[in-house]
């Protein structure tokens, strides 16, 4: 009942049918939300459902089409993340907005309205981050920090302008099991005080734990308010992607007879190769045939440094650090490791991956001109542009890459298929070798559930596979080692079946690798 | 006048153009913008400068005609990039080649024309009623100072403008808030964006003072340097102001070292010359342009110092989703 008398107060922020279209896309189509004072709201939905969209009208970074927005029951317009900022929304974004050349108090200081000196914000910055348990040194350079710690000062910020509402855009995503704990005891006692959190996340079980309420959206519509305390994971699953996502199939490798070493990386150094860079530190693993290892950690700890010695992006100046099916290949290109059977596709898909204002066919030919040269030129090296269409249609076919036209350009591509793509493109080769960075980012369900088993069935095969990736659940899921690694370090990698994710996120966080080690075994 | 005396004034008129193009592109730079036009908006200034100068009869109105001349030509360059964001370095220079073009047409009338020169500080104070004459006494008979006196005392206006802008700007840069905001649009705009700064407006700002500062760099040469009008008198000195912003490092008190560095090279290979060393005088006038490629080359070496200082938006066109 007394609840209810509270009640009387008009919902914090409330949309009635806002709608934002690009184009021939209907990016949001109708939202209605309500966010009620005191309440930590989800809002959930696959890549594309519109999240990002909509919170890009809510504080104001991307104006409506239609629609309105209540702010304390009443219609507000907010033009501009200024505006939104002095009626009290306060964001943390998921790609972090901050300025790497300057001083984390330099950033606070700019997103504040009040023209305070720097020092002085600094201060409140340390008695801040002190109070909410989010320790964060003010006068350090942004592009010396940790992504965990850079999180907490866009946190900071962000309560240092004291809002009634927190945007958190997948907040959990750059954190360790250990450090997302953390952050939500802070977002509990934020809750306690009163303070609204609308939480996007596509981490199921973390929303159950934490929100009061959640809303699903797909294709740009809300599909279903509800408590998520009330729903399964399966359920909530349900409702985002519209149908039940197909569970992995996998057959453990058989433990004991060792079968061929196909990838051996032998004590592997390197120098940071940038200010902002990690070194790498007398790296050691090896990946046989038939097995999947995966190498989890927090994003930039390494994995690209590594990933780019791997590949060949970056020469090693000992070629025996890398061995590829027992040659040793340190000092080879690219192309001179893809001959050897190997096969890499790096995290980034647009620019790195793949070549955005070309067709898929054209970066079919871009990563396979050696390796099947052949098949796709003749003997004085023109291209042969049938059997390249036609490989490239039997990879999208194969991978179910789902498309406007026939061969259109890879950035038209949505992430999900474009990965697909990418990926059937080096498993069309059936490489004895294949090392992926993030198989799945921002991929939605459907397709990182179809990039995965495809990885399962190449392994199965008798290939190597060696996969990095700041997804845990996706290296319980699919990997037979899961190795962790930490600045430039990396642990020793532990059978999936004995491994916890505890011990991984204790690795994550940087203990002991003997230790955690330790702590497994027990 | 000792020798030594007399070779220290020349560098620092040498200098001062160098500097005053290069401080006010240090500027546009840490906001983002590259803008290659410097050579062009310095002939631009150089020459309306001159023409009004010409044509009234005072240098004073013919600075602020420079100054004005340069804001005009580089308002032509924000709008290209910044308001249509079109490519900068194209821009940048089209605009150089447009600004060489203009010039010429503009000052055709001009050619051997008898220049107006800018009167030294103390001769100009001197000019104001009841307290000039005394101060301009005393400038006087500080310029006496052996040395050092009469290039710290007796020098043009502009010199002082120069020197007072370094200061000015690292102030600015690093000790106000509106400097702070210049800085993280030229860090990362899409995250100034996101926080509500006008990433247009600001970076308009800057490539305005830019102008500003390269169409007075051309004022000081056709008004004080060499008093008179010559076809493509800025003689590839923009680019070295670009190339010394880097070799500064986008640091503007270096660039005060820059400047006065490559202003004693250009005026030793000068007396180098009149020595008769026996060096080809061809070689010697490539001296400084030497100079600047090895300092290059050498600041490029240290990859870390670049990186850290580089605006990491640099050249890139900022066009907001809306």
């Amino acid at each position: 009942m007394v609840q209810q008398s509270a009640d009387v107060r008009p919902a914090l922020l409330e949309t009635r049918g806002l709608t934002k279209v690009f184009g021939k896309l209907t990016a949001c189509d109708g939202i209605d939300l309500t966010i009620r004072r005191g309440e930590i709201h989800a809002l959930l939905g696959e890549n594309g459902a519109g999240k990002s969209t909509l919170v890009k009208m809510l504080f104001g970074s991307l104006e409506p089409n239609a629609g309105e927005i209540l702010w304390d029951g009443r219609p507000s317009r907010i033009p501009s993340p200024g505006e939104a900022r002095k009626l009290g929304i306060g964001m943390v974004f998921q790609h972090f907005s901050l300025f790497e050349a300057l001083t984390a108090a330099e950033n606070i200081a700019l997103s504040l309205a009040e023209k305070v000196p720097v020092s002085t914000i600094a201060e409140r910055a340390r008695a801040l981050s002190e109070a909410y348990g989010l320790p964060v040194d003010p006068s350090m350079m942004v592009g010396d920090l940790s992504v965990g710690e850079r999180q907490r000062i866009e946190i900071i910020r962000c309560l240092l302008q004291e809002p009634q509402l927190i945007i958190l855009d997948e907040p959990t995503s750059v954190l360790t099991p250990q450090e997302a704990d953390r952050l939500f005891e802070t977002l509990e006692r934020l809750r306690a005080e009163g303070k609204s959190i609308l939480y996007i996340s596509h981490r199921l079980d973390e929303v159950k734990r934490l929100c009061d309420a959640a809303t699903v959206l797909r294709h740009g519509k809300v599909v279903a308010h509800c408590n998520p305390r009330d729903e399964t994971a399966a359920s909530l699953a349900r409702m985002m992607v519209g149908n039940a996502v197909q569970a992995v199939t996998r057959t453990p490798v058989a433990a004991g007879a060792k079968a061929e070493a196909l990838l051996e990386i032998r004590d592997l150094s390197r120098p940071p190769a940038t200010p902002f860079s990690i070194p790498l530190r007398d790296v050691d693993l090896t990946v046989h045939a038939g097995e999947i290892v995966g190498i989890a950690g927090v994003a930039g700890n390494g994995q690209s440094e590594l990933f780019e010695a791997v590949s060949g992006e970056a020469l090693q100046r000992d070629a025996s650090t890398i061995r590829i099916r027992g040659r040793d290949a340190g000092r080879l290109s690219i192309s001179g490791r893809r001959l050897l059977g190997a096969a890499f596709v790096p995290e980034e898909r647009l620019g790195h991956g793949a070549a955005p204002g070309m067709r898929l066919s054209e970066n079919l030919l871009l990563s396979r001109h050696r390796t099947d040269r052949r098949a796709f030129f003749s003997r004085l090296g023109v291209v042969f542009s049938g059997a390249v269409r036609k490989a490239s249609q039997r990879i999208a076919t194969d991978m179910d890459v789902r498309k406007s036209a026939t061969d259109p350009e890879a950035a038209a591509l949505s992430g999900g298929n474009l990965q697909k793509f990418i990926i059937g493109r080096e498993l069309d080769r059936q490489p004895s070798v294949i090392v992926v960075n993030q198989p799945t980012w921002g991929v939605d369900a459907g397709a990182a559930a179809r990039i995965r088993q495809a990885l399962v069935e190449l392994a199965r095969a008798g290939s190597a596979v060696l996969v990095i990736s700041q997804d845990l659940d996706e290296l319980f899921e699919i990997a037979d080692f899961i190795a962790v690694m930490h600045d430039g370090r990396l642990s020793k990698p532990m059978p999936t079946a004995e491994a916890t994710s505890e011990a991984i996120g204790l690795l994550m966080g940087g203990a002991e690798p003997g230790h955690a080690a330790h702590e497994a075994a027990a | 006048m000792l020798i030594a005396e007399s070779i220290l004034l020349t560098i620092a008129t040498a200098a001062t153009p160098l500097l005053l193009a290069a401080i006010g592109e240090l500027v546009v730079e840490r906001s983002g913008v590259l803008n290659l036009g410097v050579e062009g908006m310095m002939v631009m200034g150089a020459v309306c400068g001159f023409a009004a100068a010409a044509l009234t009869g005072s240098p004073w109105i013919g600075m602020l005609a420079a100054i004005l001349a340069g804001v005009l030509f580089s308002l032509l360059f924000g709008f290209l990039t910044l308001t249509i964001a079109t490519n900068q370095v194209a821009t940048g220079l089209s605009l150089t080649l447009l600004g060489l073009g203009l010039s010429s047409m503009i000052g055709e009338a001009f050619v051997g024309s008898p220049g107006v020169k800018l009167p030294t500080l103390a001769n100009g104070i001197a000019e104001i009623p009841l307290v000039g004459q005394p101060v301009a006494g005393l400038l006087d008979l500080l310029a006496g100072i052996p040395l050092i006196g009469r290039v710290l005392f007796a020098q043009d206006p502009i010199f002082y403008i120069s020197i007072a802008l370094v200061i000015g700007v690292t102030w600015f840069l690093f000790h106000t808030r509106a400097g702070l905001v210049l800085r993280s649009v030229g860090d990362n705009h899409a995250s100034a964006h996101a926080l509500g700064t006008n990433v247009i407006g600001i970076r308009y700002l800057a490539v305005m003072f830019g102008g500003a500062c390269a169409g007075l760099a051309g004022g000081h040469l056709s008004l004080v340097y060499t008093p008179q009008w010559v076809e493509n008198m800025t003689a590839g000195r923009g680019w070295i102001a670009l190339a010394l912003v880097v070799f500064a490092s986008w640091r503007p008190l270096r660039l005060l070292a820059g400047a006065y560095l490559f202003g004693a090279v250009s005026i030793g290979q000068l007396h180098a010359q009149a020595l008769g060393l026996g060096i080809p005088s061809q070689l010697l006038s490539s001296l400084p342009y030497l100079a600047t490629v090895l300092v290059l080359v050498l600041i490029s070496r240290n990859r870390r110092l670049t990186m850290m200082n580089t605006p990491a938006s640099l050249g890139q066109p900022f066009v907001p989703d809306r």
